[in-house]
């Protein structure tokens, strides 16, 4: 029971952020454009996440020595400088617990958010202007996106450290910690609690946004709009839709909430530091793989999400498996997302089909 | 756009019209102007975060990629290695055909390459090769053939589906690691072969990479002729331009998917065995390391040409060099090399639009028509 809890709990903290990544690309998606960045864009929102939170901390701790220094030399006593959240700074030594104390973990986390956000956003941005106004290749753009997304972030996760004059371990714990922060009461549920509530609040935003973005796509005017414009660009601009914009917002938007992806990976996922790893950019693949899957469906991404999480640490709980074989269970997402493919392109069925103009440049004097 | 100029409208400030044709030296100047703008981009975030000359900065890129003989060959290996899955990549890009599976397709071969090198390295030296040369050959072909197969029949995503078995690939070569690490518990395998070089390319002139040029000299030569001058190689710019076309002059277009497939993942899977047999002497799952993307990109940039995908390979091999060079002078990290190749990319990629289109301001519109 408790092996399955945790599987239950790894596969939903791992699904949360593919469900990230694949619904913001999912509104992208639907817009017509397949944008291969995504790995690059949950990157950019990864390190701006934890850079906005880093130079925050630090600039607060900065505030925080120099006010000491300012005491001191006034002729104050150690032990009586006091202002509000300074004592655990001052009763520890390590520069990382330095940087962990004093800062307000909520302002943190508005901070990495908006960072994060605005990050990826950005890496949409530019891939929206080079497709859409420059006409640029889609798969092109998007491979060269996801490229300079992985160099960002790792050149900067590897040298903020350096960058900001040697600080000693980057580590965000407290603004870590307030995104960790689970629902109080409910998480005491006993079994309940820890398979539903026990895990932190960007978990439950995820599930809003996917559903909210089903809701949007499937029930408003405006994501019929959008829908028509991934579908048929001439006749929705025929129709009076602004083609152009429709796109940009799309590209954007869904980039915006795919780099939060980046953030909860960052923030939930290894607690607030940074890895060279790579881990993000094999995320990221998974979540445009994750968009097949759920056949451009926020709701399905929910439990594919999931579902992924499972497969993906399967492994852990087999027995008797060797640290080679391991590895072979570790294709499972991808075996089973190539087959799903293969299945929807056999049974044509017109629903499960990707947007018609997905990948196709709208250009109005073409036709 | 605007040539419904409404009577009480004024024209917009700028419209575009496509261009019939372009001379080359002025698409090759919009091109170097591109480049150039980057590089000054490029300058400024250097200095922002360095504080220093970026002049400077260049010139220690020139040291990192030419500094000394034994970079230089690096600069060259890398280059070729670049180069060689770009060519792999053209025939499938030409008959377009997203083929984002070179990843993939370059670890299956290196993987039957270092098996080989492993397992059979007691046969004479001419035989081992052979048998390299035909097991990462049929192992690229294999990552090829499947998505190919599913695209002519039943019409595949073959974007999605080669990018997934990508990471087939790389879980089976993270498994192969693991089966054959050494030291034990190390996961990592090491060089192979480190005492008698069994399999290892042989050293030409004295130099170790001689061989790496030469094989894919052959192949750029004979991918150029092939994509120009053969009748599979019209074959497949048909099918690319427009399905019905094909099968209006009898084209089979699934045979020439298929038959096409089967080259680009061949000549992907050869680059693995380059790779592993000619250069780094192991493997391992950084083997592709991304090579397999940049590749869509140059064989992209460069339509299809292999010549002119030789001077943009050299191109961004420099800068990801000359980057990592930086990176260690300055004590950064070397994903700098990557970010610097994306804005690079981004730029000449939107220099593209300035080669197809032309803009036209209002005022000098008055006076044209």
């Amino acid at each position: 029971m408790s092996g399955f809890i945790s599987l239950f709990q790894a596969a939903v903290v791992f699904g949360t952020v593919i469900m990230f990544g694949a619904v913001g690309e999912i509104i992208t998606e639907k817009s017509g454009n397949l944008n291969l960045g995504v790995p690059g864009i949950m990157f950019l929102g990864g390190i701006a996440s934890l850079a906005g939170t880093f130079l925050y901390q630090l600039s607060v701790n900065n505030a925080l020595q120099s006010a000491y220094d300012a005491f001191i030399a006034s002729g104050g006593v150690k032990e009586n400088f006091a202002p509000s959240g300074a004592l655990a700074f001052f009763s520890e030594q390590s520069s990382s617990a330095i940087t962990g104390f004093a800062a307000n973990g909520w302002v943190g986390v508005i901070i990495a958010f908006l960072c994060a956000f605005l990050a990826a956003a950005f890496g949409g941005f530019i891939f929206a202007f080079l497709t859409i106004t420059l006409r640029a290749n889609q798969n092109v753009t998007g491979l060269t996106l996801t490229i300079f997304g992985s160099g960002v972030a790792n050149f900067f996760g590897g040298s903020l450290n350096t960058l900001a004059g040697g600080v000693g371990q980057i580590s965000v714990e407290t603004t870590s910690r307030a995104y960790r922060t689970s629902i109080p009461f409910l998480s005491d549920l006993g079994v309940v609690g820890e398979l539903f509530f026990s895990y932190g609040w960007l978990v439950y935003v995820a599930l809003i946004v996917a559903i909210f973005c089903q809701y949007y796509l499937t029930r408003t005017r405006a994501g019929l709009n959008l829908r028509a414009v991934g579908e048929n660009p001439a006749t929705a601009d025929a129709a009076g839709i602004n083609v152009t914009a429709h796109k940009y917002l799309a590209t954007c938007l869904g980039a915006g909430i795919s780099g939060i992806g980046g953030l909860f990976y960052v923030m939930d996922y290894t607690k607030g530091t940074w890895a060279n790893d790579g881990t993000i950019e094999a995320l990221g693949w998974l979540a445009v793989a994750l968009v097949i899957f759920a056949t451009w469906r926020p709701k399905n991404a929910i439990w594919g999400a999931y579902l992924f999480g499972v497969l993906y640490w399967a492994y852990l709980y087999i027995g008797g498996l060797t640290r080679a074989s391991q590895e072979i269970f570790k294709m499972l997402p991808y075996i089973v997302t190539i087959v799903v493919l293969i299945f929807i392109s056999l049974r044509k069925k017109k629903e499960n089909q990707p947007p018609a103009a997905l990948g196709l440049p709208y250009f109005r004097e073409d036709r | 756009m605007s040539s419904l100029a409404l009577v009480n409208k004024k024209d917009p400030l700028v419209r575009i019209a496509r261009r019939d044709s372009i001379a080359k030296p002025k698409a090759l100047i919009i091109r170097l102007i591109a480049i150039v703008i980057s590089l000054i981009v490029c300058a400024l975030i250097i200095f922002a975060i360095t504080k220093v000359n970026p002049l400077k900065v260049y010139e220690s890129m020139f040291k990192g990629a030419f500094g000394t003989k034994g970079k230089t060959w690096n600069t060259v290996r890398d280059t070729m290695m670049l180069l060689c899955i770009a060519i792999g990549l053209a025939p499938a890009f030409k008959m377009k055909f997203w083929n984002i599976g070179a990843e993939g397709q370059i670890l299956v071969g290196g993987i039957a390459t270092a098996a080989c090198m492993i397992y059979l390295k007691s046969l004479p030296p001419v035989l081992l090769f052979i048998c390299m040369v035909v097991a990462s050959v049929i192992a690229g072909a294999l990552w090829g053939i499947l998505p190919a197969v599913f695209k002519a029949k039943w019409n595949t995503n073959e974007t999605l589906f080669t990018l997934m078995m990508n990471y087939v690939a790389l879980q089976l070569t993270s498994f192969f690691v693991a089966l054959w690490e050494n030291p034990y518990g190390s996961n990592k395998v090491g060089i192979i072969n480190p005492q008698n070089h069994e399999g290892w390319f042989p050293s030409i002139f004295g130099e170790q990479y001689v061989l790496n040029v030469i094989i894919v000299m052959v192949l750029t030569v004979g991918m150029f002729i092939y994509l120009k001058y053969t009748k599979q190689g019209y074959e497949l710019s048909v099918v690319g331009d427009s399905e019905n076309t094909a099968k209006y002059a009898g084209i089979s277009v699934k045979k020439v998917i298929i038959r096409t497939m089967i080259i680009s993942g061949a000549i992907c899977g050869l680059s693995g065995f380059i790779t592993v047999s000619g250069a780094s002497h192991t493997i391992s799952t950084s083997t592709a390391g991304g090579k397999g993307f940049t590749a869509i990109i140059v064989c992209w940039l460069a339509k299809f040409n292999t010549f002119t995908m030789i001077a943009i390979s050299a191109l961004i091999i420099f800068l990801q060099q000359g980057a990592i060079q930086i990176a260690s002078e300055f004590n950064l990290n070397n994903d700098v090399a990557n970010m610097i190749t994306g804005i690079i990319l981004f730029f000449i990629l939107g220099s593209e639009f300035f080669i197809n289109y032309r803009l036209i301001f209002r005022k000098a519109d008055k006076g044209v028509k």
